[in-house]
């Protein structure tokens, strides 16, 4: 394998790695908050939708990004909605958002562009374009580093960049603000920030709607950044994979980027080579598929440390009367 | 009175959800320019319309039973098990490896081996999130939903490298002997003089369903263990006190909700399908969490929502013949179900909870 090989399959699990990170960070947020966030995969879902439907219609791609904001917003506020205020059980919320997601967007895609749930294609100012990041071009020549700059790092698009600076946003705000301080105790011990006067549900709000705008431009990126238009069920179990790199991550921002940067360029290397011949044996190119999923799993088991999730995660807050 | 009657807990407040359920897909299809009175009537004559409409609806039912049993049983115990799919679908690697292999000399020998075969494959499927729950505390909610994407991969491997047959394109097992083709309703109604409808794919795997739903009644009701499974559910603490091992509440309930999706392979794999694809699980593992929230965790219940989702999904195809209103309105439907049965119960049950106490107070003064 040369050089470039490798900056061209890093390369693509950057781009790979942006809506798992975006999701990540989303979840990373709700679950920091004490709410399990399984409808991940339908917020993708429905923000790809709506971005691209919206770009298609009327031609930009920010009103595009807009729309799949909100309406990802919207799912985030449904999931508050019954997991918050209505106590209910956030898992089976999750997995009902997610089922709506994928319903709805075919339902509505058919009667709209009647292309059997498919948006038309993108392109031009429909889509986002590639940024190329200063001096690109005159250090391309550069060895090593120059290709690693004007390859690898420029020339995507701005979601991209806006992804990797939410890391150490995310740090940031988790914990070195007041705000970071309080949604992490309101995922580990609710009652005691209730009892220094803050709202517990005021906080779980915030994470819903934090988490809302982050899958949000996951899914815009999907379909206006990554592709070129929606198709059916896009997501493809991002939203799922996004839910594994948080566990792996152990709930922190940093290890969110390694996670999901390890799971993209898994992705890269199945969507390359096929099944993979290391000459004694064959690794198939379902086991690359499955990795994710496996590592996680073996995360979960404990081996290699434990993953303790937030205390107060899945259970809804009651205040005493 | 501070509670309302038993009868609004299990019949009333499932009824309003499923209606609001039902209103609220009704505002989607006229939201896309469609009718809703149109559409249902075209569902229910394409379901229940005539003994082909019947076989399919009754088909999906026998699915449904078996997923919605699944989840309810681990639903008992308080988990919740995501992973019907992955299940069913390694499930029906363990039909289609009774039906290859072994060489039968009658389908009722057969279906008995395919049973067994569909049950330990899938109650092997839920082991290790079982195990892992068990003895490390891992979420037995994720690791499902991880081995659920893990069994595609599996089967997809299994389908593509070993089991298919040469020259075929398409990843899946060669065609099921002729001795393992289970009867349909047809052939069971014939011999009595009712003319049931050749092509529909409903067969004995019905009563298989059927019986599981009495077993499930019995196990979870009249035996110790199954008070054992729910008396855990209800208080994990508890239940510890009285000398309950979680260990084994644990592994069992999963074990059992595993070998149960797994068993629904029985029905797609080896009585429609009569060979192994890809794709043979079609969303059933998920519609059994539908299923089970709708028929409030109990075998009659979920009987009955069985019914309901057979309708639905076979009246949703029909839709999506007759109409431009695609199947995937079905998704909205069970997506809508889920949340208000599953997640906004409080909704609807918290003020009809009220005009109940209101009501019986006025009764006292």
């Amino acid at each position: 394998m040369d050089f470039l090989t490798i900056i061209q399959i890093a390369d693509s699990a950057l781009r790979l790695a942006t809506p798992l990170l975006l999701a990540c960070l989303a979840g990373l947020f709700s679950e920091r908050a004490g709410v399990f966030d399984i409808g991940l995969e339908g917020k993708i879902l429905a923000s790809a939708f709506f971005s691209a439907a919206v770009a298609a219609a009327t031609g930009s791609v920010w009103l595009g990004l807009l729309a799949g904001v909100a309406s990802s917003i919207a799912f985030s506020g449904v999931h508050g909605l019954a997991s918050i205020t209505f106590q209910g059980n956030q898992l089976i919320s999750g997995v009902a958002l997610n089922f709506f997601a994928s319903g709805i967007t075919i339902l509505i895609g058919t009667a709209w562009f009647g292309l059997g749930g498919r948006t038309p294609s993108l392109s031009g100012g429909q889509r986002f374009s590639p940024v190329e990041l200063p001096f690109a071009n005159a250090v391309a020549d550069v060895p090593i580093l120059g290709p690693i700059y004007s390859d690898l790092l420029s020339g995507h698009t701005i979601l991209v960049y806006v992804a990797l600076l939410m890391v150490p946003l995310s740090w940031f705000v988790l914990y070195r603000t007041r705000f970071g301080l309080r949604l992490r105790a309101v995922g580990e011990n609710p009652a005691a920030v209730d009892t220094a006067g803050v709202s517990v549900i005021r906080l779980r709000y915030a994470a819903m709607l934090i988490a809302g705008i982050l899958c949000g431009l996951a899914g815009a990126y999907l379909a206006t950044g990554l592709a070129a238009g929606f198709v059916k069920e896009m997501s493809a179990g991002r939203g799922y994979i996004a839910l594994a790199a948080l566990i792996f991550a152990r709930w922190r921002p940093w290890h969110a980027l390694y996670a999901t940067l390890l799971f993209g360029l898994l992705e890269a290397i199945a969507n390359r080579y096929q099944n993979i011949d290391l000459g004694t044996f064959v690794i198939p190119v379902q086991f690359m598929q499955a990795l994710p999923y496996i590592l996680t799993v073996i995360i979960l088991a404990g081996f290699g440390g434990t993953a303790v999730a937030p205390k107060a995660g899945g259970q809804p807050y009651v205040k005493e009367r | 009175m501070q509670k309302m009657p038993k009868w609004a807990d299990v019949a009333l407040i499932p009824l309003l959800n499923l209606l609001i359920a039902f209103v609220l897909s009704g505002l989607v299809i006229l939201a896309i320019g469609e009718n809703p009175i149109k559409a249902l009537q075209t569902m229910i004559t394409g379901a229940l319309g005539s003994t082909y409409g019947w076989g399919y609806t009754l088909y999906y039912a026998t699915n449904f039973i078996f997923t919605g049993l699944a989840v309810s049983i681990a639903f008992k115990a308080a988990m919740f098990n995501i992973g019907g799919e992955g299940q069913a679908m390694i499930g029906g690697l363990g039909v289609a490896l009774v039906c290859l292999y072994i060489p039968f000399p009658h389908w009722s020998v057969a279906l008995l081996f395919a049973m067994v075969g569909g049950a330990v494959f899938g109650a092997a499927w839920a082991f290790i999130p079982a195990y892992l729950q068990a003895r490390r505390g891992s979420h037995v909610v994720i690791t499902t939903i991880m081995f659920n994407f893990i069994a595609a991969s599996a089967l997809n491997y299994v389908l593509v490298n070993v089991l298919r047959p040469q020259g075929e394109m398409n990843p899946q097992t060669a065609n099921f002997p002729e001795a393992t083709h289970l009867p349909t309703l047809h052939e069971f109604l014939a011999p009595i003089g009712i003319n049931f409808s050749k092509s529909a794919p409903v067969n004995v795997s019905l009563f298989v369903a059927l019986a599981a739903c009495v077993i499930v009644y019995l196990l979870m009701w009249r035996s110790r263990l199954g008070y054992e499974i729910r008396a855990f559910g209800l208080s994990s603490d508890a239940s510890v006190y009285a000398g309950i091992s979680p260990f084994k509440i644990i592994m069992v309930a999963m074990l059992l909700s595993g070998g149960l999706s797994g068993m629904m392979s029985i029905n797609n794999t080896m009585g429609e399908a009569e060979r192994l694809v890809l794709n043979s699980v079609e969303g059933a593992g998920f519609i059994g969490i539908a299923v089970a929230l709708m028929g409030r965790n109990h075998p009659f219940g979920v009987l009955l929502a069985a019914l309901l989702f057979g309708f639905l999904y076979q009246g949703g195809s029909e839709l999506s013949l007759w109409t431009k209103i695609p199947r995937e309105l079905v998704t909205v439907i069970q997506a809508l179900v889920i949340l208000f049965t599953g997640a906004l119960d409080n909704m609807v049950r918290g003020p009809v909870e009220r005009a109940f106490i209101r009501a019986a107070k006025q009764e006292a003064n």
